[in-house]
């Protein structure tokens, strides 16, 4: 007994295809569903270049599933066999390299996405009331990212994979009590052993997917309840028509999603010429010393974690250690990704938009993205990168000194926030968005 | 004129020298290979001297001997000139050195080399294989510029012949700092007995061989930028068609 209270579905032209919809749609909330989040979904007009990289973010998310499935087909999770088992997908696996490259191109291209996405959130303030929660979903979301990027680089059993893995475990160990024993749980053995490298593949293609995918789902319907925001900051649902449409939205579907294809084919543009063209990046995106078959006796001259950990490394290198433990540093790296989900708190900006802001957050904003990249780039190198200051400064490393410095500015655009955004010289917001 | 070759090896190869070229443990400066992938009987030079002079110590045991096939050998071809042992065609380039005997003979077993050159890079290699000469302090009897103190002696000295160290030359003005801050060093040598080939033409050697490491450490590489015309291609002509797209559907947003 079918609900027969829903209208058919008409329109596709088919009178074969209306049946089947309308025999779904009795059963399962097709139509309502498609309208609330694409047709009827309305999106403000007025996005710009920092709106693609949502969708993208999830386009990534894609590739790295169905390129993860067809490599979990021949890689094997063994300390003895994982090394050799990339090297069998690349070389004799038909078509191997090519879901290889477009899954570690795919890892770095995810924290592209997910940095410029956060960055626009920065801009518009989108992540101030009524959008906390989603923000929330997403610094989770990010969490998440970090854990599986760190586990899925372990896989490939390199050098780096061994020792980056090793550096990171260790962070736990200068935890005080618990330190030791957490780091030698979370590792299954007393070194980084065949032990850890299965249950980092356990977590890697299962356990962190399964969340990832969950909370892109909240991420978006809590993004569909609130309705988005735009580069004016502004609230389309305050100027509504006599439907209850608003006047500045229009539906997702198409206007959104033929604009998004757009962005989809340049962004492919861009991600085909890494992957063909430089799929190592210049050792960024594929350290040159992860082709080095990892060796527990051997410790590599200089251990840099992939360019998307960088900042927060730098920010734990450049904290000195207290009583000979590292954990001050620990503790910092950790509060300079925590600190993201109070933002919407520390915000007491009059207006959400950089647009009607004033001098005081272009400031401090511009200052944050001038010290993340130093502090990414520092991450990359030896302390020893940029030599070492006279005697006058106890021969200290210019660059240990240098993330010092922008650790402290990370922070204080923190920190400060509640201060500079409320005494902030504000122009007045539009009543509607400019397009 | 040999040893005013010699002396000055290093010296013309420098000015090509990369501008991302990393320097050594050792201080170095690392020369440009001027090597060419698309050069098939470089490569296949390269595959011989590699056979030859390599693969006795040295494993490639990601390697398929039926895959340099694709450098424009028949299988007989690879069986009677490169394979020594009676492996099939159809195997890996494995090695019959014990690891432990290695260990024992040269302090550390040598390393498998099939993708070396995506670790070292082509410049590293090009450098170090050229790079060995004399020194009695050594249990060897052999060191490295590049590699300093290195357990392998040269492989190529029949080749190359026997040169010692002369000089350490920081070059004032133009030294470039390498990875630790340092002044990258030139280094001179004189040759006390020469090899059986000209140094230009060992270099020449050294190229080849160096080619075919990097042809190893990728063997899809060619075939990969290849594709990637054609998709970039695709790509670009798929483009301005989403844009009109895009443009018809967005007529009416004002």
């Amino acid at each position: 007994m079918a609900a027969t209270e829903k209208p058919p579905v008409t329109g596709t032209g088919s009178v074969a295809l209306d049946g089947l919809l309308t025999w779904v749609d009795q059963r399962f909330p097709l139509i309502s569903t498609w309208k609330a989040h694409l047709s009827e979904y309305y999106a403000p007009k007025n996005f710009n270049f920092w709106y693609y990289f949502g969708g993208l973010a999830m386009l990534v998310l894609g590739i790295q599933i169905v390129t993860g499935i067809f490599l979990t087909m021949n890689y094997k999770p063994d300390a003895n066999l994982a090394f050799a088992s990339v090297e069998y997908i690349m070389r004799e696996v038909p078509g191997g390299w090519i879901i290889r490259y477009m899954h570690s191109t795919g890892a770095s291209a995810f924290f592209i996405c997910i940095y410029l996405h956060m960055f626009r959130a920065l801009l518009y303030g989108s992540y101030r009331s009524p959008r906390e929660l989603m923000w929330i979903f997403g610094v989770l979301i990010y969490l998440l990212l970090m854990g599986e990027a760190f586990f899925g680089y372990l896989l490939p059993w390199g050098q780096m994979s061994y020792w980056g893995a090793q550096v990171i475990i260790n962070l736990f160990s200068a935890i005080p009590l618990i330190g030791p024993d957490l780091s030698l749980w979370i590792r299954g053995d007393y070194v980084i052993s065949d032990a850890t490298l299965n249950r980092f593949f356990a977590l890697h293609v299962i356990a962190i997917p399964l969340l990832l995918l969950g909370l892109v789902m909240a991420h978006l319907l809590a993004l569909h309840e609130v309705g988005s925001n735009n580069p004016d900051g502004i609230e389309i649902k305050k100027n509504k028509d006599a439907r209850g449409v608003p006047l500045d939205g229009i539906p997702f579907h198409p206007y959104y999603t033929v604009k998004d294809i757009l962005g989809v084919v340049v962004f492919l543009i861009v991600f085909a010429v890494i992957v063909f063209f430089a799929p190592e990046m210049g050792g960024y995106f594929l350290e040159y010393n992860n082709f080095v078959p990892a060796d527990p006796l051997q410790t590599p001259a200089h251990i840099a974690p992939v360019w998307y950990f960088t900042p927060y490394y730098s920010i734990l290198r450049a904290v000195p250690p207290l009583f000979n433990s590292q954990f001050p540093g620990v503790v910092a790296m950790g509060v300079s990704v925590m600190i993201l989900f109070v933002l919407p708190w520390l915000d007491r900006g009059a207006v959400k938009s950089i647009r009607y802001r004033g001098t005081h957050f272009k400031v401090a904003l511009a200052a944050f993205v001038i010290v993340f990249l130093v502090l990414g780039y520092l991450g990359t190198e030896p302390i020893t990168v940029w030599g070492q200051f006279g005697a006058w400064l106890g021969n200290a490393d210019r660059a240990t000194v240098a993330s010092r410095v922008c650790t402290v500015i990370y922070f204080l655009f923190f920190f400060l926030m509640p201060w500079y955004t409320k005494v902030d010289k504000t122009k007045p917001e539009p009543e509607r968005v400019t397009h | 004129m040999k040893k005013l070759i010699a002396g000055l090896l290093l010296a013309p190869t420098a000015l090509f020298a990369s501008p991302a070229a990393m320097a050594t443990e050792g201080g170095v400066r690392l020369d440009a290979a001027p090597i060419n992938q698309a050069d098939v009987v470089s490569l296949q030079s390269g595959a011989r001297t590699f056979a030859n002079y390599c693969l006795n110590c040295h494993s490639a045991s990601l390697m398929r001997w039926n895959r340099l096939m694709e450098l424009g050998l028949s299988e007989s071809q690879i069986k009677d000139n490169l394979m020594f042992s009676g492996d099939k065609v159809g195997e890996l380039m494995n090695v019959a050195m014990v690891r432990k005997d290695a260990q024992k003979w040269f302090g550390a077993a040598p390393p498998d080399l099939s993708v070396i050159a995506r670790a070292r890079g082509a410049d590293w290699l090009y450098s170090y294989l050229r790079a060995f000469y004399r020194d009695p302090a050594r249990p060897t009897g052999w060191n490295n510029a590049v590699f300093e103190n290195v357990g392998m002696p040269n492989p190529l000295w029949q080749l190359q012949g026997e040169r010692v160290r002369v000089e350490q030359a920081a070059k004032g003005g133009d030294a470039k700092a390498g990875a630790h801050g340092g002044a990258l060093k030139a280094v001179a040598y004189e040759t006390v007995r020469p090899g059986s080939l000209t140094p230009v033409q060992y270099d020449e050697t050294v190229r080849d061989l160096v080619n075919f490491l990097v042809y190893m450490g990728e063997p899809a590489a060619t075939s990969r930028k290849q594709m990637g015309i054609v998709v970039l291609l695709f790509l670009l002509a798929l483009w301005p068609l989403v844009w009109l797209l895009k443009r018809e559907y967005w007529k009416d947003v004002h």
